[in-house]
C-alpha cells in the first residue's frame, strides 16, 4: 500500500516541478510534512548526497526518498513514479513536433526559442560558477572571497578541452582529473 | 532488441557522467549522443531543453525523453529515461544503506569542489558549441543577451522567458518577414 502511495506522491512531484532537479525541493518538502516519511534535517541530508553522487540530482532525490521510506522497492517505484508524468507529456509533445516539423510556424518559434534556451543555460552555469567561486561569509556577513584554486582549475578545464589536444577527452576525464584534484589539494 | 539495449546503455553512461542538475548533463550529452552516436543535432538538444524546462518534470528525465523518442518512437522514449534513472538507483541506495554521511566525509567534500569546477567549465564549453549553432543573426543575439540578463539578473521564471522568445521568433519571421528579414 505504502508503495502505491509512494508512486502517486512522486507522480506528483514529476507532474508539477518543472525545471531543475532543485525545483523538486518544495514539493518533497511537502511530502515530508504531509506524509511523515522524513523530515526536514532528513532532506537536508538527502540534498547534499543527491548534489555529491553521479545522476541527474531530481533523480538521486526521488531515489533517496523511496529507499528511506520502503526499502530498495520503493527507490525503484518512487523513481518510476516520477519519471511517468514527462515521459507521458514530452512522448505526446515529441509526436506532434514530428508532424509539424515542416510548419513555418514552429519553424519560427523555435527560431527565437534557440538562443533563448542557449541562455538559460548559460544563466545555469554562471549560477553554479557564482555559487562555487564565491564564498561568502568570513570577517562579516557581507563580505566574500574569491576561492581562488576553484577559479583557476575551472579555467584551467576549459582551455584544455578547448583549445588543446585533450579535447578528444570525454567529459568524464576532466571530471575524474578534477575529483582528484579536488581531494588532494583540499578544496 | 540490440538497439534499445544501446540506447539503455548510452543513457546510463549519460546518467552516470551527470553530477548536478540536469544542464550538468548537456556537456555529457553533446559528447554521447551528438558526438559519438549523430542520434540528435545541436539544435534538436537546445529545442528539448527549451520544451523541457516548460512541461512538466525535471529537465534531465524530459530531454532523455526527447532523445529516445527521436531515435525510437515511444519505446525509445522510454528506454533512454530508464537508462539514464539506472544509475542513480545502483548509486544511491548504496549510499544510503551503507554511507548516509558520504556528503560529510571530507574528502568527499573536497573532491565534490573540484568536480563542480569542472562543471562549470565543461557547461560554458558547452553553451559556446551551442551558440555556433544557435546565435545565427543580430536578431538570435539580442535574444540571447535579454534572456541572459532577465534569466540571472532578474531571476524571471524560464517558461516566461521561453514563451517570449517563441513568440518573438514567431512575430519576426512570420508577420514581419518577407524582405525584412535577411534569411542568409
Amino acid at each position: 500500500m505504502i508503495l502505491l502511495r509512494l508512486f502517486f506522491e512522486f507522480a506528483k512531484v514529476g507532474l508539477f516541478a518543472v525545471g531543475g532537479g532543485l525545483a523538486t525541493i518544495p514539493f518533497l518538502q511537502t511530502m515530508g510534512e504531509n506524509t511523515g516519511w522524513f523530515t526536514n534535517a532528513d532532506l537536508t541530508t538527502m540534498i547534499a548526497v543527491s548534489e555529491s553522487t553521479p545522476g541527474p540530482m531530481g533523480v538521486n532525490m526521488a531515489t533517496y526518498v523511496g529507499f528511506e521510506t520502503a526499502g530498495l522497492l520503493g527507490a525503484v517505484i518512487a523513481t518510476l513514479g516520477l519519471i511517468t508524468p514527462s515521459i507521458i507529456v514530452i512522448i505526446i509533445i515529441a509526436g506532434f513536433l514530428q508532424k509539424f516539423r515542416q510548419s513555418k510556424t514552429v519553424d519560427a518559434v523555435f527560431y527565437g526559442l534557440r538562443p533563448a534556451s542557449t541562455a538559460l543555460i548559460a544563466s545555469a552555469g554562471l549560477s553554479v560558477a557564482v555559487s562555487i567561486f564565491l564564498a561568502v561569509g568570513g570577517v562579516t556577513e557581507h563580505t566574500f572571497a574569491i576561492r581562488w584554486p576553484s577559479v583557476a582549475l575551472a579555467v584551467a578545464v576549459f582551455v584544455c578541452m578547448k583549445y588543446t589536444k585533450l579535447k578528444k577527452l570525454h567529459p568524464i576525464a576532466f571530471i575524474a582529473a578534477a575529483a582528484v584534484i579536488g581531494a588532494v589539494f583540499q578544496f | 532488441m540490440k538497439i534499445f539495449l544501446e540506447l539503455f546503455l548510452t543513457f546510463a553512461k549519460v546518467g552516470v557522467c551527470t553530477f548536478g542538475g540536469g544542464y550538468a548533463m548537456l556537456p555529457i550529452l553533446q559528447r554521447e549522443v551528438v558526438e559519438k552516436k549523430g542520434w540528435a543535432t545541436d539544435e534538436e538538444l537546445t529545442d528539448y531543453f527549451a520544451i523541457g524546462q516548460c512541461t512538466p518534470g525535471i529537465i534531465a528525465i524530459n530531454t532523455a525523453t526527447f532523445i529516445g523518442h527521436k531515435y525510437k518512437g515511444p519505446l525509445g522514449g522510454v528506454v533512454a529515461t530508464l537508462g539514464v534513472v539506472f544509475p542513480s538507483l545502483i548509486i544511491i541506495t548504496l549510499i544510503a544503506a551503507f554511507l548516509s554521511n558520504f556528503a560529510d566525509i571530507p574528502v568527499v567534500r573536497h573532491a565534490l569542489a573540484g568536480v563542480n569546477a569542472a562543471v562549470v567549465a565543461l557547461i560554458a564549453s558547452s553553451v559556446v558549441k551551442l551558440g555556433k549553432s544557435t546565435l545565427k543573426d543580430a536578431l538570435c543575439v539580442g535574444i540571447f543577451l535579454v534572456v541572459l540578463t532577465l534569466a540571472f539578473v532578474v531571476k524571471a521564471s524560464p517558461v516566461l522567458l521561453i514563451v517570449c522568445a517563441g513568440l518573438v521568433g514567431y512575430v519576426a519571421r512570420r508577420l514581419v518577414k518577407p524582405g525584412k528579414e535577411d534569411d542568409k
